[in-house]
């Protein structure tokens, strides 16, 4: 999951609500059944659902394009197949969460337009730029590490559709991570220029990867209601922590620093302490002033529009081998 | 030496074409579609990784794959000028997609039946890919035809593009009558009226009639190419040429 929205609406929204089956419905939750697409639940709990499947279908399709940007550059054959492999896994990842999104009575294209208007967020780690093939190595090693972390938990979400999307997608994504390790590790150990280049792509990732596990617990408006729902099973700083204590060895098993005078092993508390995020920053890439936002809409608005003609000769096409099957039976 | 350009110009085709469908990912016209172009995209690298260390290894002078793939310049490029084409819209893609894919398939199913094994192979393995890629090709080409005015205009236009390059497929010259001496050869000359049979099939399917005839353009399997393979080949090989002698 990418955890970027931020509004706190949708408390209110219960009142008129039939009280017994309010109270069936979370008992079940508690109980940690799987509740399924015909089964009754309360609209902020569906609403609710929408949005954060929908952001991390969204975050899925945007997060092809950094990547993407560099599988006509990859530099050897492996590397290529193993990049242009991984990106049609997150093509894949974004159809199973629209899937299971439209489970909840809502459409493909709703969903889109609702990205592409803005009105709908995708992770904020998507909107910096890959400058260098060190990157494609960082995303796979730190973005899909912390999209593993906040994954994880969510195969035992309590939407069943979304629990099992996330099972499918979580076997994936361990693939992600290591091939994205392993890219660093060998620019690591390469010449002076590509570890330069390992360096800088962990210097430029690190802060916003650790944005993408949200706000600070105490500014994260739903964390609460979204854990009782069991749609969310730890906290953003908890998540935080768990993933700085497991990547600063493996960076500093290939050599590479990370980038936080702040960074130090706490012996008491059995973990790092580390520095504060630039919450301004990130406040700012969820508004759309992220370094490339611009440049990651164009390219989704284009590929839609490009596409249009393409979709509806598609349905046409479909409609008139329909009509015609049925005349000719 | 002409077995290793046999190999090689195998190898080119496959891997130029994968090159151009992988400028795809991320921008096609559905998700659905983007992840069946990266899946032909992946094919055609992992065969172009296998013809291109074939050929190295007849050359026999160290180069593996990836030497070939990105240390060679233009002129030593081998692939036919229709894999190098740009990709245009959906519709000019599909067109070349379905021009090479249903000579690939022909291709590969008599070069799986050739003598020599290390091809025999490959192409065994390749074919059932090449398979599913004109056929996934061939549906694009009837859905387009067959949908809309714009779709069709589109698939017509695509098609015209592509086709001064489908004469190229067919040509043999000394390097394909050596490899048909030493057993790894299909007369490509050959496969033609099979070609026009499948292709003439779909376009019927497809409410489409077959481009008028014209001047092939020809070149690519001396190293005489288009504008465009120069540019690809900058934006493919940039690491290789920007870091000489570094491994990645
Ligand atoms: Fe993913
Ligand atoms: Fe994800
Ligand atoms: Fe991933």
């Amino acid at each position: 999951m990418y955890t970027t929205d931020l509004s706190g609406k949708n408390k209110a929204e219960a009142v008129s609500e039939d009280a017994a089956k309010v109270a069936a419905f979370e008992a079940r939750v508690a109980n940690d059944e799987f509740i399924e697409p015909k089964d009754w639940m309360p609209e902020a709990y569906r609403k609710t659902l929408i949005r954060q499947i929908s952001q991390h279908a969204h975050s899925e399709i945007v997060g092809m394009l950094p990547e993407g940007n560099w599988i006509t550059r990859a530099p050897n054959l492996r590397r290529k197949a193993i990049l242009l492999a991984k990106v049609q896994d997150e093509g894949g990842h974004g159809l199973y969460l629209y899937a299971a999104a439209e489970t909840l009575g809502v459409s493909r294209d709703e969903m889109t337009e609702a990205l592409l208007s803005g009105k709908a967020k995708y992770s904020t780690i998507f909107n910096y730029p890959t400058l260098t093939w060190a990157d494609i190595g960082a995303i796979g090693w730190l973005v899909d590490g912390a999209a593993i972390m906040n994954q994880v938990p969510l195969q035992r979400t309590s939407y069943g559709p979304y629990a099992r999307a996330m099972v499918r997608i979580c076997k994936e994504e361990s693939f992600h991570q290591r091939q994205g390790y392993e890219i660093m590790m060998h620019l690591a150990q390469g010449t002076p220029e590509q570890k330069r280049m390992a360096q800088d792509a962990i210097d430029r990732w690190w802060w916003p990867s650790l944005m993408m596990f949200g706000p600070p617990d105490d500014k994260s408006p739903n964390t609460e209601q979204s854990m009782r729902w069991r749609i969310k099973r730890e906290t953003n700083d908890e998540l935080r922590q768990k993933f700085v204590d497991i990547t600063v060895p493996q960076a500093h098993a290939i050599g590479l620093s990370v980038p936080d005078p702040a960074l130090k092993w706490n012996e008491a508390r059995g973990a790092h302490d580390f520095g504060e995020v630039d919450w301004e920053e990130f406040y700012a890439v969820v508004r759309g002033e992220g370094p490339v936002a611009k440049e990651r809409m164009q390219a989704r608005q284009k590929a839609w529009d490009d596409g249009a003609w393409v979709r509806e000769a598609a349905r046409v096409h479909a409609e008139k081998r329909a009509s015609a099957k049925i005349a000719a039976e | 030496m002409s077995l290793t350009i046999y190999a090689q110009r195998l190898g080119d085709d496959s891997l130029i074409l994968g090159q151009r469908l992988s400028e795809w990912c991320g921008h096609a016209p559905a998700i659905e579609v983007d992840l069946s172009l990266a899946n032909v995209a992946l094919d055609l690298i992992g065969q172009a990784s296998h013809f291109l260390g074939l050929a190295g290894a007849i050359e026999g002078k160290g180069r593996d794959a990836d030497a070939l793939a990105f240390r060679r310049d233009v002129m030593d490029f081998t692939n036919c000028l229709l894999v190098e084409q740009p990709n245009g819209d959906f519709a000019q893609t599909i067109a070349r997609q379905f021009l090479f894919s249903h000579y690939q398939v022909l291709f590969l199913e008599r070069l799986a039946a050739a003598q020599d094994e290390r091809f025999a192979a490959i192409a065994a393995k390749a074919l059932k890919e090449v398979s599913y890629h004109a056929t996934l090709a061939s549906d694009w080409v009837v859905r387009l035809g067959d949908g809309t005015d714009e779709s069709k205009a589109r698939m017509i236009a695509g098609l015209d593009w592509m086709w001064r390059f489908a004469d190229e497929l067919f040509v043999m010259d000394d390097v394909d009558a050596a490899a048909i001496t030493a057993g790894a050869g299909v007369d490509k000359a050959a496969l033609r009226p099979a070609w026009d049979q499948r292709i003439d099939a779909v376009l019927a399917d497809a409410g489409l009639v077959r481009p008028a005839a014209r001047r092939a353009t020809l070149g690519g399997r001396t190293g005489r190419h288009s504008e465009h393979l120069g540019h690809l080949l900058s934006e493919m090989q940039f690491l290789q040429r920007a870091y000489p002698g570094a491994t990645w």
